[in-house]
């Protein structure tokens, strides 16, 4: 059982020339943000390395941060420009029972993220989600298709804080 | 000479009696054999999570019940120490032992759906009947309770909706005595039964190493011989003071991890949750079961990752506070959602009829899944 | 016989021909699957700790007969895909199979709708139409559900025939005839004169002939179980695998053909069973008639307990319905192939060294 100034401190030695920023200031559960870029191999590192192990993704959720700038498009509704959206990694080790918070943070207005499928496959249908409610594209996955949402659904991610419902969908009137 | 064959593609769902709810399941056959299968989901969304950026957080809990609507108790618990982790409140013993009763309870209840279902699904309709006259001793339990027979809104953050009936104790008592032959019968009529058998050992194998990488929880992941139980493992509310054994699958009657095994743990886990029952009314302390309910929930702004042993597995609740009455975001790690994606790794070489044999014994919830 | 009693009676061949074929449907079948639907939901909430219908008539027992009021009155489906020549011809064709097999069935000395010399091959082979019907009800119905469910029918039905010809021709070898009627006649009066027991020549033979005998019964069971498509054979019309298999397009009053060629299928085979294992139509305690000198008695009593076995027979089926879950398909067939015909073939020849010592 690690504690999480330990992993931190291994990660840092390892990734030397990525950002990994501790955040251990937070009430609660204190994690770390990577760059979505990275957050493949760090991944792969945590779940590879002898001392972590961290062989389990116990859950993957998406966030709107909802922190960017508010304007008014031409129909008066508010939506938002810029900001970031995040998306977060529950790891635990059953070995260990050792427990990690990841954070990856991403624009919102062009969100990508690399994909942890090949690390993990209980990722695949969390991923699946979060592009499914929040367009975040994930690099690298198989299978990046809508899973809640019809397939057919053109009309914006809806877990996204400005989503507003379409008038129309398939000729049935929306809002009732 | 050589004659073209041709896969054939074969909806199963989202109208068939055995995918549980409305799951279609795309299968691609080579005669009878399966050569991959893509699950649909989606038919059951309801965006709770969205629904729950706009209530409050106690609104939020009737919402929960409606996820796995066979084990209501178990989500709300789940929520509720969420919140409770986030505004760190202490409720009183009383309530504590009143929710693991109710969770135990509801276990069972869930399992019963389980075994019995599957069995229908193998085609012995008899054990189906026999098991949801058990539950439904179960549901008139709740009833006397908090007046709701499936969708509860019982626990609240802080405490109870209401404290139990003064019978409560005695026909909780009652029904153990009488539900323990009744297993008995259960187990000489379905799972010892050679066809039964015959069917579902061997199929539909998991292994270790495959479960943990996609994530499975709860008695799937028991079945495939890891003791691992979030009641003991990472333990909440009071289930540190009970004592009580978690099964894991052995293999007796196939390999580890097939679907015989996945069957029979649940069926071993209803005899330690009589027992936890059993102890925890036995031990029922006295209290006040509101005294604790918070007048106006604020919690300040922080996240919390929450989570229960579900009959399904590890049901989560990752809530985000803004430091407002209503949470920023709420994600459910639903157990049976993340337990369906392996449904192609586990169908995948068998027959048609096998498919059946391998979605019961997964025992999704499809109010679940879709959320 | 019933056809030159009344062919004397009226002096026209017509009319007994047409009497004779039409008794056994409204004498029998249709009051029978009338009486066996309820049975089997009566069997069915009994053993499942509930009370099945209990609304209709006294505990229930008006309610088939409102069952098909409410099926007549249904509208006939025909999906626009569908092959509607043979989508139609099926359900006739089924029931035709299954009803023409009451011909050679005997009810009892006088009871006899044609008393064949081939008997049993003729029902064994007339049968076959139903296999025909259920090929066509799949296929016509431009259904996948409803192709696999016919499919796994065909494979399972024609599996399942050798070994109870097999059976069935341990007996015709051991008695020489092929008439089901010789074959209960010759099972005289009390039980222990049964084929199951040995048959009726009482010497060394027949003690030896009683386990093969049991298995042959056993064995002839089995595979008519898996012949008329009942639980724990019941694959065609898997309900969780393939909602209901060659039927699940039909509405209706094909429906209910075809529901009801299940039910009559259910009461021949058990018919072939008894007539060629437990004695036929014969009483295994001796007749009332015999004792009290009433002449007219015997045939009743015979046709009592002919349909007394039956029944039974057809509530051991429904016992094993409610209890059994369902094989799977490889399974099915192995039991067959790598089981029951082996053994059958063993008995075949051990039967017949014993009846040439």
């Amino acid at each position: 059982m690690k504690s999480f100034e330990e992993i931190v401190e291994i990660l840092k030695n390892y990734f030397s020339d990525t950002s990994i920023e501790p955040k251990s200031d937070v009430k609660f559960e204190p994690y770390i943000i990577i760059p979505p870029q990275e957050i493949d191999k760090v991944c792969l590192f945590l779940r590879d390395n002898s001392e972590l192990y961290f062989d389990s993704l116990v859950n993957l959720s998406a966030v709107d941060d909802f922190n960017g700038q508010k304007i008014k498009d031409e129909q008066g509704n508010e939506i938002m420009q810029g900001g970031t959206m995040s998306v977060y990694y529950h790891l635990e080790s059953i070995k260990y029972r050792h427990k990690l918070l990841l954070r990856v943070i991403t624009e919102r207005d062009n969100p990508v993220v690399n994909s942890v499928t090949s690390v993990w496959n209980s990722s695949n249908w969390h991923e699946r989600e979060a592009f499914d409610l929040f367009g975040i594209k994930f690099l690298n996955h198989p299978d990046l298709r809508r899973i809640l949402m019809p397939y057919d659904w053109e009309f914006g991610y809806p877990l996204r804080k400005d989503y507003q419902n379409p008038e129309f969908y398939q000729g049935m009137k929306v809002p009732y | 000479m050589s004659v073209r064959t041709e896969e054939m593609v074969l909806n199963m769902g989202p109208q068939h009696p055995s995918t549980h709810g409305v799951l279609r399941l795309e299968l691609t056959l080579d005669g009878e054999i399966i050569t991959k299968v893509v699950p649909h989901i989606g038919y059951l969304h309801r965006c709770f999570e969205k629904h729950c950026e706009v209530m409050s957080y106690p609104q939020v809990i009737p919402y929960t019940d409606r996820m796995d609507y066979l084990a209501a108790m178990g989500n709300e618990l789940g929520y509720v120490i969420g919140v409770e982790k986030l505004l760190r409140i202490q409720v009183p013993e009383r309530v504590e032992y009143i929710r693991v009763i109710m969770a135990e309870l509801q276990r069972i209840a869930s399992h019963l759906v389980a075994i019995g279902t599957y069995g229908a699904d193998i085609g012995a309709f008899t054990p189906f009947l026999y098991c949801f006259r058990d539950r439904e001793r179960i549901l008139n339990l709740f009833e006397i309770t908090c007046g709701a027979r499936l969708l509860y809104n019982y626990i609240w953050v802080g405490g109870l909706s209401h404290d139990l009936h003064p019978d409560f104790v005695r026909l909780t008592k009652e029904f153990i005595k009488e539900f323990k032959p009744n297993l008995r019968e259960l187990n000489n009529l379905l799972t010892y039964n050679k066809i039964f058998i015959d069917r579902t050992a061997n199929v539909g194998i998991l292994p270790l190493e495959t479960a943990i990488n996609f994530g499975v929880t709860g008695p799937m992941l028991r079945a495939s011989g890891l003791k691992w139980d979030l009641r003991k493992d990472d333990t909440y509310s009071v289930y540190n003071k009970f004592d009580f054994d978690i099964p894991i699958g052995e293999g007796k009657m196939g390999t580890v991890g097939d679907s015989w095994d996945r069957y029979y743990v649940r069926v071993l886990e209803m005899e330690e949750s009589l027992k936890i029952i059993e102890q925890a009314i036995e031990t029922l302390p006295d209290g006040d079961v509101t005294s604790a309910i918070p007048k106006k929930i604020k919690p300040p702004v922080g996240h919390v990752y929450s989570r229960v042993e579900n009959p399904r597995g590890e049901l989560g609740y990752f809530i985000i506070s803004d430091g407002s009455t209503s949470p920023f975001r709420v994600k459910v790690r639903a157990p049976s959602f993340v337990n369906l994606q392996i449904m192609d790794e586990l169908c995948r070489g068998h027959l048609v009829a096998d498919v059946i044999a391998i979605l019961g014994s997964v025992d999704i919830v499809l109010g679940e899944v879709d959320r | 016989m019933i056809y030159d009693f009344l062919n004397d009676l009226t002096g026209s061949p017509f009319i007994a021909g047409t009497i004779t074929a039409l008794l056994p449907l409204f004498a029998f079948i249709l009051p029978f699957a009338l009486f066996a639907v309820l049975l089997e939901r009566k069997v069915a909430g009994h053993m499942q700790d509930r009370l099945g219908p209990m609304r209709v008539g006294y505990h229930g027992i008006l309610q088939t007969v409102a069952d098909i009021i409410k099926l007549i009155q249904k509208e006939d489906i025909i999906a626009r895909n569908n092959d509607k020549l043979l989508f139609n011809i099926a359900p006739v064709l089924t029931f035709a199979g299954s009803y023409a097999a009451f011909a050679a069935i005997p009810f009892s000395s006088v009871f006899l709708g044609a008393n064949i010399d081939l008997g049993i091959f003729y029902i064994i082979a007339v049968t076959g139409l139903v296999v025909a019907g259920i090929l066509m009800a799949g296929w016509a119905s431009n259904n996948k559900y409803s192709l696999l469910g016919a499919m796994r029918s065909a494979a399972q039905i024609i599996s399942y025939e050798i070994p109870t010809i097999l059976v069935v021709l341990s007996i015709v070898m051991l008695t020489g005839t092929m008439s089901l009627y010789d074959l209960s006649e010759s099972q005289t009066s009390y039980f222990w004169n049964w084929y199951l027991l040995g048959g009726p020549e009482f010497e060394i033979q027949k003690f030896l002939l009683i386990p093969f005998m049991l298995i042959g019964f056993l064995i002839i069971y089995i595979s008519t179980l898996a012949e008329v498509n009942r639980t724990p054979f019941d694959i065609p019309e898997a309900e969780s695998e393939l909602v209901s298999g060659y039927h699940t397009e039909y509405s209706g009053m094909k429906f209910a053909m075809f529901f009801l060629a299940e039910y009559a299928n259910m009461f021949a085979v058990s018919a072939i069973v008894v007539a060629l294992f437990l004695g036929g139509y014969q009483s295994p305690f001796g007749y009332l008639g015999n004792l009290l000198n009433i002449n007219w008695l015997i045939p009743l009593e015979q046709f009592f307990w002919f349909t007394f076995k039956g029944i039974f027979f057809v509530f051991v089926q429904m016992w094993l319905r409610w209890t059994l879950p369902r094989l799977r398909v490889d399974q099915l067939m192995a039991a067959s192939w790598k089981y029951l015909i082996p053994i059958a073939f063993f008995n075949l020849l051990i039967i017949g060294i014993i009846s040439i010592l």
